[in-house]
């Protein structure tokens, strides 16, 4: 950095120590905003029954066994084992049916596929609800699946539109001549895709992983639509509201639900940090 | 792609092209069958509806145009829930992006423990809607949430949040506000992209932090300032979750889901298009009005988005 003329080298550093305590200062109050509302939720999840009523801020007791209980209410296990398999399966069919289809997005040179791509971001901007009442018609009336995790997870085979740009912008990084080798070297295009390609895109892979797991994880409307009918069917995310319509007093219970609901994202993204916030620029700054 | 056949005899080139074309085809199946089953058929089949009389019980019957005069001219909740809905997107997106852009600075700018900073403003985001809306509902309840017992002891007057028509929807936008992290990834990657030499070069034409920002910062990052507003758009327009939720909740009622009650409480005031299709559609079972609704909620969408996006093809386009 270069010190102005006006000011010396001395003036300099200390305008640089109140630069730095001002910045350090904003980001505390900035931290506290963000953070708080955790500190809240778990505090009060540890309360006794009345104390989680006051609004008082720091437990006389830490009532750890509120989290056994929250496990105990029927249907809680049920809900948590609906969304694992919502989830992962949601994950793993998304990956499967979108790496194809953003690979030859990518790749092949086309007619249409200018327009195909077009199309691609034209699924992103859809509201959900324009076309979410013929579906549960047909799921409903037609193949009698709603109240099933099936109308859910189906759908995930066929590609999702968010993962197939995602992975084609990602695609698009690898250099050609990676590709073309291979080809010289008689590889197929499947087989192109599968050993080069795919081990070359694990990050982007990852990332789109780990967004459709989250979606699938936090989907209300989805549950809302097909499941509402049948309890057996509710998923964690949606099955949390009614828990707390049921414990209408409890909020020490309904907040140790609502950690337990937030847990797995937030231990998924400890473990694969780099790839998310990756995914996340990657959207944001490749367009 | 090259023409490695171009010197064949033509038979085998066009078979070579139709072979081509078959695993083009191929590769796309998954997306090509999805977008017509999954989004072909059901935009198709909602136009269908709007113009049909249809309560999921009887045959549907064609009723002209009666279905649009209804949800434009006489729905009464149509006018509240489309101002929700704007007010929302207008409030949100503006206030998310010159938040999610001032925390991304911060974050730019500290020294000490960056690494605690930017996983405190993330970590928020990955909270699931349902159980951030909760967590917000109980923090801010009016009688025993722990916020409004903090301001009333420094002595601050508190709002009654999600339970006052006048502040349901701004408690919406803290809610959104606390969920910033996405952007601030986003915006922090542009600042970081920005090229050191010109702020240096400002500096020694003795720009100060403003004009800098002005300047140098501001012109760099404005793609990404765009991105940012026409995602949020299209995001806001389909706010729901989190309106409905903290409605149901605040409200008190202690029934489960799926149980008739009027949305947007209180007052209406968090009742948002995509919630008036739902319950059109499930509740009403006014297949019809719901579809028609449905589509009015795409085309401003669309409209927004285009508008947004004039000028600026380049930002979401196909190209490389």
């Amino acid at each position: 950095m270069t010190p102005t003329t006006a000011t010396g080298p001395a003036g300099h550093r200390a305008r640089s120590a109140l630069r730095w305590i001002a910045v350090h200062t904003t980001a505390v109050a900035a931290a506290l905003f963000f953070v708080l509302p955790f500190v809240f939720v778990l505090l009060t999840s540890v309360m006794s029954d009345e104390q989680a009523m006051s609004g008082e801020l720091w437990p006389h007791e830490w009532h750890w066994s509120n989290y056994a209980e929250v496990f105990r209410t029927p249907g809680f296990l049920t809900w948590w084992r609906n969304s694992l398999l919502y989830a992962g399966l949601g994950t793993l069919f998304t990956v499967c049916s979108s790496v194809p289809v953003a690979y030859a997005l990518a790749r092949f040179r086309f007619r249409g596929r200018r327009p195909a791509m077009m199309l691609v971001i034209a699924t992103m901007m859809l509201p959900p609800q324009v076309i979410v009442i013929p579906m549960y018609l047909v799921w409903a009336q037609q193949l009698h699946l709603s109240g099933s995790l099936w109308p859910l997870i189906v759908p995930m085979a066929f590609g999702d539109a968010y993962a197939v740009f995602l992975l084609r912008q990602f695609l698009l990084t690898i250099p050609r001549e990676y590709l073309e080798s291979a080809k010289v070297d008689g590889c197929g295009e499947l087989r192109t895709l599968v050993r080069i390609v795919v081990p070359m895109a694990k990050p982007g892979i990852a990332a789109v992983a780990l967004f459709q797991f989250f979606f699938c994880w936090n989907d209300y409307f989805g549950p809302q639509i097909y499941a509402a009918q049948n309890p057996g069917a509710w998923t964690l995310s949606y099955g949390l509201e009614s828990f707390k319509s049921a414990h209408s007093v409890d909020w020490n219970l309904t907040m140790a639900a609502t950690l337990l609901v937030m847990a797995p994202v937030v231990l998924v993204f400890f473990f694969a940090q780099k790839a998310f916030v990756e995914g996340v620029t990657l959207t944001g700054v490749k367009g | 792609m090259a023409t490695p056949l171009a010197h064949r005899p033509a038979p085998e080139r066009r078979r070579g092209r139709t072979r081509e074309r078959l695993r083009v085809l191929g590769f796309l199946s998954p997306w090509l069958i999805g977008f017509t089953v999954f989004f072909g058929y059901p935009l198709l089949a909602t136009v269908y509806f709007s113009f049909m009389h249809y309560n999921q019980i009887q045959a549907p019957t064609f009723v002209g145009l009666r279905n649009w005069a209804y949800v434009l001219g006489r729905m009464p909740l149509f006018g509240p829930a489309l101002w929700n809905t704007l007010w929302l997107v207008v409030v949100m997106v503006a206030l998310r992006v010159v938040f999610g852009l001032g925390i991304g600075l911060l974050v730019t700018k500290v020294k000490t423990g960056a690494g605690f900073f930017r996983t405190a403003f993330y970590l928020p985001y990955l909270a699931p809607p349902v159980a951030a809306t909760v967590a917000f509902v109980f923090l801010l309840n009016p009688g025993t949430g722990p916020v409004n017992e903090a301001l009333g002891a420094l002595g601050i007057p508190a709002p009654n949040w999600f339970n006052d028509p006048a502040w349901a929807k701004p408690s919406l936008v803290l809610l959104s506000l606390w969920g910033i992290g996405d952007l601030m990834v986003i915006f922090m990657a542009a600042l970081l992209d920005v090229p050191k030499e010109q702020y240096e070069a400002a500096e020694l034409d003795g720009a100060g932090a403003l004009a800098r920002f002005r300047y140098v910062t501001w012109p760099s990052i404005t793609p990404i300032v765009t991105f940012a507003v026409v995602t949020g758009v299209v995001q806001t327009m389909q706010y729901y979750t989190q309106a409905l939720v903290a409605g149901k909740l605040a409200s008190g009622v202690s029934v489960g889901p799926g149980t008739v009650i009027q949305p947007g409480y209180p007052d209406g005031s968090t009742l948002t298009v995509p919630q008036l299709v739902y319950s059109l559609g499930f509740q009403n079972f006014d297949t019809g009005a719901a579809c028609a609704l449905s589509l009015v909620l795409f085309a401003i969408a669309m409209a927004v988005t285009s508008l947004l996006m004039r000028g600026r093809a380049g930002l979401l386009s196909a190209e490389d």
